[in-house]
């Protein structure tokens, strides 16, 4: 994958690192994700992927959960 | 208990504390002592730190206009308040607004943050701390830290925070006799510099920095009270805070060693695609040891069966036949030649004044009853007599019911999920069948109303408020009113499949699968909006400290039997009016046409359906005495399963969804029930 591409957070498989690079639209789940470490310009990588697209992430020493619908809405920049 | 009306209820629920807020803290906090206000993020063994500074005397109520429960106690210097578990300060739910507003009233913050977690927990504390209330920090869990190979340099945060911070092991009291001194030392901390000058200009606006700060981070409800528009610069301060975050970690914290523990090593056992599915059947498997076998069996076998029904209803209704009129049947049971139970003899006893009043026959029946074991029934001729003393009275059944039967049960059920939660098994289980969810409408974290629903509907009924969207908690409620078997039912039905064979088990469990999935699609499909998608954090796998999830398997069941309770009592009361008014006979015999033509089933099953009114079980043990085919006994739960939970469970339904709401489901499952009863009757039979 060229690194300078933007892509879904879906995508990721498990091993993955990245640079998060947007976040949702809605103004409350933004806060909510930002709250828990999910900030433009975080180091993640993804420690699991499970079938149907429910996605582990572990950004920092924490181990975030995030289902489908909101991986699809945040981009990362594969690196 | 909460006095909130069903439709101030729905008030509530669907703006997610928008609304409850007139109420205010001021009235609720006490007022003339130090108000000390513990918060913390969830799981961070904040309870133990209540325990400690208030004893043994807690006072525990709602807070004004919502369902959230705050405890309340004592100290010499201190009136002592707990919060809910909050990630933030903020109001995007009912906990959280409830948090808010306690915090807002407080004079002195202790914040308890898990020193294992404190990329997620630090930013709560920068959130207090840019509140300008004065606070101390406990660093707990510094034990675990240790043993993790995590290096926290406590002056340094300290230092950069501006407020004391205590290091803690609270579950070995490790630090708490620090606590006071720590108390007595705290101060206002470092606040955001550039924060600091923004918050200055709506300062005298609004009172307060805390006030400020909120309406800065967009607060429409504290904006609101003070008349002010709500700050747009939530994002910014958010983002401002996180990197705060990020940077004071690198200053005090060193990972001296990588986390390999066998705990970790499970935790990802739990979530991996292939080894979760053994791993999640396991754990079903020990739930169904312990709930299902030695709760619901030995455990009610002994409390229900022994002491409810043999020993307290017998005296309770012994009592009431003194003195008023009363046909006693006395029937002697004992074992015939092949060990089977075979009733011996059955005699009647009728009282006209009370057995008081007529010692003679009392004596008869003495005798009668002497040698051997034997069942009594209580005829009561007075109304009265039977709405509370009789066979579904309010001081005979419900008492037992609830204090014999659902009391161990939800002891048990809620010390699992205690367990479940404290091992931080919990949100990984909930993010292993987050797909699945996800097709019903749901998330992840509705597995814990779906579990809890085998336990007990109206349980399960009330845990659905953990849910995101109201459009969740509408889903969810229907699924478990509906499709869902709570755990006295189960026995029942786990009974009488036994009897009729694996052929109709498959058919029966086939056709409530359906259903289940089925409600769940068509409700994802049909409901306007969007479910909210599953954002939660892992917290690392532990092992559970048993202090902590003793306390609050206790908690929890206390919550549950003072809110649960009333409904328990009203619903006995009106099936009891129902029965002594002759409007039960009038349902069984509406339904009997239906029951045979189109159910094909005896016409007395439709007295065992109306019986589920009472309990759900009810309705499924009067099958028990019915010769019915197997696939007959598949129709026959099938209906039962799907229609009608329990009247206490659809009174709690009703408070929590609105009476409009929850009449349509209600209303909804009996044509279900039947609709799908009868479905499979002209298959099957």
């Amino acid at each position: 994958m060229p690194s300078s591409e933007p892509v879904s957070l879906v995508k990721l498989r498990k091993g993955d690192h990245g640079v998060l690079l947007t976040l949702p639209e809605q103004a409350e789940l933004r806060s909510q994700c930002i709250r828990l470490g999910i900030c433009v310009g975080a180091q993640v990588r993804c420690s699991q992927r499970l079938p149907g697209g429910t996605i582990i992430i572990e950004i920092g020493r924490q181990e975030i959960a995030i289902g489908k619908a909101l991986a699809a809405a945040i981009e990362v920049n594969m690196g | 208990m909460s006095n909130l009306t069903p439709d101030e209820i729905t008030e509530i629920l669907p703006h997610r504390g928008h609304r409850h807020h007139n109420t205010g803290a001021a009235t609720f906090l006490e007022q003339g002592k130090t108000r000390l206000v513990l918060v913390g993020n969830p799981n961070v063994g904040k309870s133990m730190f209540f325990n400690y500074l208030t004893g043994l005397y807690v006072d525990v109520s709602n807070f004004p206009g919502t369902t959230v429960e705050v405890s309340h106690g004592d100290h010499p210097n201190y009136a002592v308040y707990d919060t809910p578990g909050i990630y933030g300060v903020s109001s995007f739910n009912d906990e959280e607004c409830v948090a808010r507003d306690i915090v807002l009233e407080g004079d002195l913050i202790l914040n308890v943050v898990d020193a294992v977690h404190l990329e997620r927990d630090l930013f709560l504390t920068l959130q207090l701390i840019d509140m300008g209330k004065k606070m101390i920090v406990c660093l707990n869990m510094m034990d675990e830290a240790k043993s993790r190979g995590l290096s926290i340099n406590v002056q340094e945060l300290s230092a950069r925070l501006g407020v004391p911070v205590l290091p803690t092991t609270a579950i070995h009291k490790t630090g708490f006799d620090r606590m006071e001194e720590y108390l007595a030392q705290s101060c206002v901390g470092n606040s955001e510099p550039s924060l600091h000058r923004r918050l200055h200009e709506l300062l005298n606006r609004v009172g307060s920095q805390a006030e400020a700060l909120m309406v800065l981070e967009g607060d429409a409800i504290i904006a609101e009270r003070h008349g002010v528009p709500p700050g747009d610069e939530r994002e910014q301060i958010y983002v401002e805070r996180r990197n705060r975050v990020n940077r004071l970690l690198d200053r005090v914290v060193t990972a001296t060693a990588q986390n390999r523990s066998i705990a970790a090593t499970l935790g990802r056992y739990a979530t991996s695609p292939w080894l979760g599915f053994p791993f999640l059947a396991v754990i079903l498997y020990a739930l169904y040891l312990f709930v299902g076998v030695f709760i619901a069996g030995d455990v009610v076998d002994l409390t229900e069966g022994t002491i409810g029904n043999r020993m307290f209803e017998p005296w309770v209704k012994d009592h009431v036949a003194a003195w008023t009129a009363t046909e006693i049947v006395v029937e002697k049971v004992g074992e015939d030649a092949a060990g089977e139970e075979t009733t011996l003899a059955t005699r009647t006893f009728n009282f006209a004044e009370g057995t008081d009043a007529n010692p003679a026959l009392l004596q008869q029946m003495e005798s009668f009853r002497e040698g051997g074991t034997n069942n009594i029934r209580y005829n009561f001729s007075s109304p009265w007599a039977v709405i509370f003393f009789g066979e579904f009275g309010a001081f005979s059944m419900t008492v037992t019911y609830l204090l014999f039967l659902l009391l161990p049960l939800v002891l048990g059920f809620y010390l699992s999920l205690s367990l479940l939660e404290d091992s931080g098994y919990l949100p990984r289980l909930a993010t292993f069948v987050d797909r699945a969810l996800t097709m019903l409408g749901l998330n992840g974290r509705a597995i814990i109303p779906l579990i809890l629903g085998f336990g007990c509907v109206t349980m399960a009924t009330i845990t659905t408020r953990l849910l995101g969207t109201d459009r969740e908690k509408r889903i969810a409620t229907t699924i478990l009113q509906f499709a869902i078997p709570c755990s006295a039912q189960l026995a029942v039905i786990a009974a009488l499949l036994a009897t009729a064979g694996t052929g109709a088990t498959l058919v029966y469990v086939a056709v409530i699968l359906t259903v289940f999935i089925t409600i769940g699609t068509v409700l994802d499909k049909a409901l306007p909006g969007t479910s909210s998608p599953l954002l939660l954090d892992l917290p690392p796998m532990r092992l559970p400290r048993p202090r902590n999830v003793l306390q609050k398997t206790w908690v929890k069941t206390l919550a549950f039997m003072k809110e649960a309770t009333p409904w328990f009592f009203i619903g006995a009361l009106a099936v009891s009016i129902l029965q002594v008014t002759g409007l039960l006979q009038q349902w069984v015999d509406v339904l009997a046409p239906i029951t045979t033509g189109w159910l094909k089933l005896p016409a007395e099953a439709s007295q065992a359906f109306v019986m589920g009114l009472v309990r759900r079980d009810f309705g499924a043990a009067g099958l028990y005495e019915m010769t019915l085919t197997p696939m007959q006994i598949v129709v026959a739960l099938t209906t039962i399963t799907l229609f009608v939970p329990c009247i206490a469970s659809l009174m709690v339904m009703l408070k929590e969804r609105g009476t409009r709401e929850g009449l349509v489901i209600w209303v909804g499952s009996w044509i279900l029930a039947f609709g799908v009863g009868g479905l499979v009757a002209l298959v099957v039979i």
